[in-house]
């Protein structure tokens, strides 16, 4: 008997504690709302892997949403931002953006940085003809979900065609590639940058390949030093780019190193040994954001952000700033809330002048912009070059 | 040649790290026939006390501005090491206890309770932070709950089966604990990478015959040599190696000649966890390279197959398993096809099952039914 009571006692505890603290969550997150609201979706990577680019991102729209309010709304009409966690897992964000079209019946969806989250979540989108905007996944395949998906920034075989540009006009003409054989973004990049250099007349001399969580990369830079390339193109993730740095200097390889977006971290110099380390004066291509940029649209949201949220804005949350911008600008064009009206709005944006650049969609739905390429000088990201896409024959 | 001889010098720097992991392997198999699978992320707690006593415990001085400051680094990153052998000799302990203790002696009144706080961590985080007051509480409240719960309801479900004690049930606990670890260090310390600076003087030296070697290896090697030799020192020559190779031969026949066997399979623990540690601090301050909770998991596996390799059970089977697939995998990663470096261990592996299936230096033990 003595045990069946304790028996009871602990499944009457258990209960007891999870429905408090679930009571305790549910009421955090939602809250009531108002029929004259318009309602925007964002589905961003608050927690997880990525929390910073969700974070970032986040801030971004917040700002936009919030001075679309300040100047009275769309249309005399208020916008509310309802932003969903997706713990930087495809499958939740494909949940959460579910919830926010069925259930908080938003017009339109913000999101996502990482490309497997946006295409996991696009389909979604294009089922309810809920327009969505990418604020930066670069992955080309992102936008061929449908046509009520769109991205303001520039895609990935762009963005490997600048650094191989870059990469020929700075007379690099032997270059070797070291790619993460595991990640999409890494193969996708290498393969335009390779076809782009031959197409100008360089070549890729050797190619070796990595893995996220390799910790010894010595044998393979080993190898690429033997083809004494002028250039070595590393399109990863900050995370592995500076330990790869750091072991190429010791094994005597001292060609710059090039990559892409996935370079801009705060971290990547540290992960390089510090200012002045491994990766000083390596260069890699960026989205048209910069705080050495003279634009006047970029000047005032630097100050603004930074007044708003006390820190420096970077790339991501200039592009999560753009996209609301945008669909906020595209809301009012279509004066409704209704998804193909809105829809055709937003794919007639032309030569809106976001923080990013001016951003025009193309019939793909993706924007045509400039890309940066920044030397690594110090702890500092310098803006070295720009090129737009007219320039790269585009 | 010489690529061929610079490859040899990196195999062997990486196949010295696999080894000092999988001693630890080895060690826990030997006493217990367990594959303690949480030893990699032992490794990983390593790296990540180098981390924060490079950066934050010990007063590292910056070398870029006080070239000055480096004998006084190089005496702080000794004790880094032992800081680190410390924290992952008493985790290795913690494990044994709290983990797979339970699974041959029966929950105690203690586990419970550990399990139970363990079980409330998330709760209380997700309320704010351990070091306010309601969280800190309601942790504490809810794990007591828990703890208090918890061996009723194991006594009430295991009423009607008969305990007994499975080798299974020991590897899914060792899997369990291994998740704990890894997602446990994601909940406490973020998903970030984190880099541990620069704080010993770092110099290459130019061998005859082109070869390139770094203080960085030679320091790994010489820390791997000679924590072997302390280890086999122990294993061989001391009371307590005896005792824990009696336990290897047979913990039934041990236990009835008054060993302690409780004692000697937690010092067993200690040893291997010491070992890890050193690894982990080791490449952590060393080879550059990122750390993050999930940071074990690839090395962890590795330094199982090394272990399989060089026979369970056996000390020098896990260092030549070890030294075989470091330099295995520089020769791959070197090659056309570096994109098959992590498969290749498995292939020799196979191969070598399929001739020796005790592994290398493994005895074959006929199994009694």
């Amino acid at each position: 008997m003595k045990r069946v009571v304790n028996a009871a006692w602990a499944v009457l505890f258990m209960s007891a504690a999870l429905t408090l603290l679930g009571g305790c969550k549910k009421e955090a997150t939602t809250g009531g709302q108002e029929a004259s609201e318009i309602i925007v979706g964002e589905y961003a990577s608050l927690t997880g892997t990525t929390a910073t680019f969700g974070n970032s991102t986040h801030r971004g729209v917040q700002m936009a949403i919030d001075d679309a309010n300040a100047a009275g709304g769309v249309n005399g009409r208020k916008l509310k931002l309802v932003t969903e966690d997706n713990q930087s897992k495809p499958d939740i964000a494909r949940t959460v953006v579910t919830r926010l079209i069925t259930q908080e019946k938003a017009v339109a969806i913000l999101g996502e940085v990482a490309s497997t989250r946006s295409m996991a979540a696009a389909p979604v989108c294009q089922q309810y003809k809920v327009p969505m905007i990418s604020p930066s996944s670069t992955n080309p395949a992102v936008t061929d979900a449908g046509d009520y998906i769109f991205r303001v920034c520039f895609t990935d075989d762009f963005q490997a065609a600048v650094v191989a540009n870059f990469a020929f006009d700075q007379g690099y003409r032997k270059v070797a590639v070291f790619k993460d054989i595991k990640n999409d973004y890494s193969v996708a990049f290498a393969a335009n940058f390779a076809a782009e250099i031959k197409r100008l007349g360089g070549s890729v001399v050797a190619e070796q390949f990595f893995q996220e969580g390799d910790t010894d990369f010595k044998a393979q830079l080993i190898t690429l030093a033997a083809a004494k390339p002028d250039a070595v193109l590393v399109p990863g993730y900050y995370s592995e780019v500076g330990t790869i740095a750091r072991q190429a200097r010791e094994v005597g390889l001292k060609a710059p190193l090039l990559g892409g977006d996935g370079w801009d971290s705060p971290k990547l110099v540290p992960g390089a040994g510090g200012a002045g380390g491994a990766l000083e004066g390596c260069f890699f291509s960026n989205h048209y954001f910069s705080s050495e940029l003279k634009e006047e649209v970029t000047q005032s949201f630097l100050a603004a952000f930074k007044k708003k949220y006390s820190v420096d804005p970077d790339a991501l949350a200039a592009l999560g700033y753009d996209a609301a911008r945008l669909f906020v600008d595209a809301l009012k064009r279509a004066g409704s809330t209704e998804g193909p009206k809105l829809r055709d709005a937003i794919a007639a944006t032309k030569d809106f002048p976001g923080v990013t650049g001016k951003i025009t969609l193309d019939a793909k739905r993706n924007a045509r912009k400039a890309a940066l390429i920044l030397q690594v000088q110090g702890d500092k990201f310098r803006v070295f070059k720009s090129y737009t896409p007219e320039q790269i024959g585009q | 040649m010489q690529s061929f001889l610079q490859q040899a010098v990196f195999g062997i720097q990486l196949g010295s790290l696999y080894a000092l992991i999988a001693i630890g392997y080895t060690l826990v198999y030997g006493v217990l026939r367990l594959i303690n699978f949480a030893h990699g992320d032992v490794f990983m707690v390593g790296a990540f006390v180098c981390y924060y006593a490079c950066t934050r415990w010990l007063p590292f001085r910056d070398l870029s501005a006080d070239p000055s400051a480096a004998t006084s680094n190089i005496a702080l990153a000794a004790l880094v090491l032992v800081m680190a052998m410390c924290v992952c000799a008493a985790l290795g302990v913690l494990i044994e206890r709290f983990a797979y203790r339970p699974l041959r002696n029966g929950l105690g009144v203690a586990d419970a309770h550990f399990w139970g706080l363990v079980a409330a961590l998330p709760f209380a985080l997700s309320m704010g932070k351990l070091t306010q007051v309601v969280p800190l509480a309601a942790w504490l409240a809810i794990g007591v709950i828990f703890g208090y719960t918890l061996r009723p309801v194991v006594r009430w479900i295991a009423r009607r089966s008969v305990r007994t004690t499975s080798r299974l049930n020991a590897l899914i606990t060792a899997i369990g604990v291994s998740f704990v670890l890894e997602y446990g260090g994601l909940l406490v310390v973020g998903a970030d990478p984190n880099f541990v600076p620069n704080v010993v003087p770092e110099k290459v030296y130019q061998l005859p015959g082109g070869v390139r070697i770094g203080t960085a290896q030679l320091a790994i090697l010489a820390v791997a040599l000679l924590l072997m030799a302390i280890l086999r020192y122990i294993v061989v020559y001391t009371r307590r190696g005896k005792a824990m190779r009696a336990i290897a031969h047979d913990i039934e026949a041990a236990k009835l000649m008054g060993i302690d066997t409780d004692r000697v399979i937690s010092f067993t623990f200690a040893l291997g966890g010491a070992l890890a540690g050193a690894g982990g601090a080791l490449v952590a301050a060393l080879t550059h390279v990122k750390i993050t909770p999930l940071f074990g998991l690839l090395p962890g596996i590795k330094a199982f197959v090394a272990a399989v390799l060089g026979g369970p059970g056996s000390i020098p089977g896990a260092v030549l398993g070890g030294l075989l697939m470091g330099v295995a995998e520089a020769f791959v990663a070197g090659s056309q096809y570096s994109a098959f470096r992590d498969a290749i261990a498995f292939c020799i592996l196979i191969v070598l099952l399929l001739v020796r299936p005790a592994g290398l230096l493994g005895r074959h033990v006929a199994e009694k039914v």
